[in-house]
């Protein structure tokens, strides 16, 4: 099988599981109980103002078209109206999304700081206490209920220490950066503006410990085994043997091998992020798509909880296979046979 | 007799394991006793002693309408814990089945099959499981489902390599020769040997499922009042927890501690079992 031949594969299995992924959420946004109509009409409409606001939904049409209509609409990025904001769903995910992507790519940047460090000493001090204490820290990141640890440090740091804000992204009554990407430190930095600079970043440590601290478990276990592998292999050998130092063996020769499997993980820990971002973003009212779909679901907003989930596992899906076909590319014994 | 006598030999060498096994049993235990074990009923309101700090009397204080709250996380296993041994047992029972099948039928059903799992694990799992659940509507039962189905294709693939190894084994041609059922070869062959991996993948996911439960209820789509239910528990006591740090912080901790166990019990194993990782 030629390279070209694997990548040929993996994008048709993409296609094939995006057209799943549209299928499946459009069947489950049709399972939602309660009646859209109803909730959009309000609670003392009439029937005839019901049965309008369900003809003007679609509602009342046979599935294979609300189908067929809801494919249309979302090939041009239509994602219908929310119900609780009244605005296009689309222009919402555009609202809210760059700050999860901030809070995400944060807590990435601390997990991956802190999980490899942690995985190369656990594999090089394998069974020592060194090790066990590292597994240990990485067994609590991964049974940790992130829910749970936001609201243990929102108690430590902001209630009881007083050092740290509690929630939102900047100082009240600051403005925000002039909007490049969303991202308000990126922002911050691209416009020179130190002090929301300084007040973003402030506002991100909580969130951002507590939704990297879930996800630092998988990465310092993904690297600990990888290196664990590694190190078991005869060039690691004839490197020891060849008198080369502990640490050129370790970083130069090791880690690098090591961390190539450990790519494929970062698409999946993606879906984690999500996960750790829906409970996150509550609790320090941090204004993303987490906090969005938490008071959509409250509302029985099925537009927003749809559109919500079809993006973020569209996101889940190109992400994964973005990953996968770096992988391919880094990998030389894929490479090779190309 | 010597595996096992090996397996606990193993199981000795490593604390962290050893841990692990203790917490599990301790839940159980807490889970089965909980009548005998908790001071008061769980749902006993008493106004007298509204949010009372941890004390004597209370050792984990008291909530909003004075409920125990010793009593209530330890009742709180019996949702929690079996919510999620439920969850695990739903997923591993029907995906092993579905991936055995699947491995020994081979052709367009295994193809069928084995798409649709593509397609279930493409979606970011915790989404998935919360959409269904917001679409079910809000109750224990209704967070079970959701999660038991987005677990079942890890064990459908598992079941599936399995089949795939053992269908080409002399017993299992013999068997295929001698005119065996597929029922037949799944549950005298494949489903034994399977036993392993499954073991392994069933302790870790029980801590996932745990927590998953949990986070569900937490965003109000799991358990409802009044009952006792870790997560549930956590979520109510977010509006105290500035004045009262104690409501929410011990639910929280059994989440945790329950999780932690079932984590530690699932590596543990998966060493010990694992002929690939014996003597790393």
């Amino acid at each position: 099988m030629s390279l070209l031949h694997i990548v040929r594969r993996r994008l048709l299995l993409a296609i094939v599981v995006v057209f799943g992924v549209i299928v499946v959420t459009f069947i489950v946004s049709r399972l939602i109980p309660g009646d859209p109509a109803r909730l959009m009409a309000g609670e003392h409409a009439s029937r005839e103002t019901v049965q309008h606001m369900r003809h003007v939904l679609g509602l009342d049409r046979p599935l294979p078209v609300q189908f067929a209509v809801y494919l249309d609409k979302l090939v041009h990025g239509d994602l219908g109206v929310s119900i609780r904001t009244e605005r296009p769903v689309s222009e919402d995910i555009r609202r809210f999304f760059p700050a999860t992507i901030e809070l995400s790519l944060a807590a990435l940047l601390f997990a991956v700081a802190a999980g490899v460090p942690l995985g190369v000493l656990s594999a090089v001090f394998k069974d020592t206490w060194v090790d066990q204490a590292a597994r240990a820290v990485s067994v609590i990141g991964i049974s940790m209920p992130a829910f749970w640890l936001a609201l243990l440090l929102l108690d430590f740091f902001y209630n009881w220490l007083g050092i740290l804000p509690g929630t939102g992204r900047l100082d009240e009554g600051m403005a925000a950066p002039p909007a490049v990407t969303g991202m308000f430190t990126v922002d911050a930095l691209l416009a020179g503006q130190w002090q929301t600079l300084r007040s973003a970043l402030v506002h991100l440590a909580l969130p951002g410990f507590t939704l990297g601290f879930v996800i630092l478990g998988i990465i310092m276990r993904q690297i600990r085994s990888a290196m664990i592998e590694v190190l078991q292999e005869d060039y690691i050998r004839t490197a020891r043997a060849s008198g080369l130092s502990s640490s050129r063996i370790i970083f130069g020769h090791a880690l690098r091998n090591a961390l190539i499997p450990s790519v494929t993980m970062l698409g999946l820990t993606f879906g984690d992020l999500l996960y750790g971002a829906v409970l996150t973003e509550t609790i320090f009212a941090w204004p993303g798509m987490g906090n969005y779909v938490i008071q959509s679901i409250s509302f029985l907003d099925f537009p927003s909880i749809m559109g919500f989930a079809v993006i973020a596992s569209l996101a889940y899906v190109l992400i994964n296979l973005a990953v996968d076909l770096t992988y391919m590319l880094l990998d030389p014994q894929i490479r090779e046979i190309g | 007799m010597t595996d096992w006598r090996h397996t606990w030999y193993r199981l000795s060498r490593s604390p962290l394991t050893v841990v692990g096994l203790g917490i599990v049993i301790a839940v159980l235990l807490v889970m089965i006793f909980a009548p005998l074990l908790s001071p008061y009923d769980p749902n006993r309101l008493s106004l007298a002693v509204r949010l009372a700090p941890p004390s004597l009397h209370h050792w984990f204080g008291t909530d909003e309408v004075g409920r125990d709250l010793l009593s209530r996380v330890i009742w709180g296993s019996r949702a929690s814990v079996v919510a999620g041994i439920a969850t695990v047992a739903i997923s591993m029972s029907i995906g092993t089945l579905i991936g055995a099948f699947s491995g020994l039928s081979a052709g367009w059903v295994d193809t069928a099959i084995m798409r649709t799992m593509d397609i279930l694990l493409a979606f970011p799992s915790f989404i998935l499981a919360m959409t269904l659940a917001a679409a079910l509507g809000p109750s224990l039962i209704n967070a079970i489902i959701p999660i038991a189905i987005v677990r079942t294709p890890f064990y459908v693939r598992l079941a599936r390599g399995q089949a795939l190894t053992l269908r080409d084994r002399a017993y299992v041609r013999a068997a295929v020769s001698f005119g065996s059922s597929t029922w037949h070869i799944v549950r005298r062959h494949i489903l034994p040997n399977s036993l392993a991996p499954i073991v392994v993948q069933s302790t870790l996911d029980i801590g996932l499922a745990i927590l998953t439960v949990s986070a569900l209820s937490f965003i109000g789509l799991g358990a409802q009042q009044p009952t006792a239910e870790w997560g549930a528990m956590v979520a109510n006591g977010r509006a105290f927890f500035l004045d009262q740090w104690w409501y929410p912080t011990f639910p929280g901790l059994a989440i945790l501690v329950t999780a932690v166990g079932y984590n530690l019990l699932g590596d543990g194993l998966r060493e010990i079992l694992d002929p690939r990782l014996r003597g790393r």
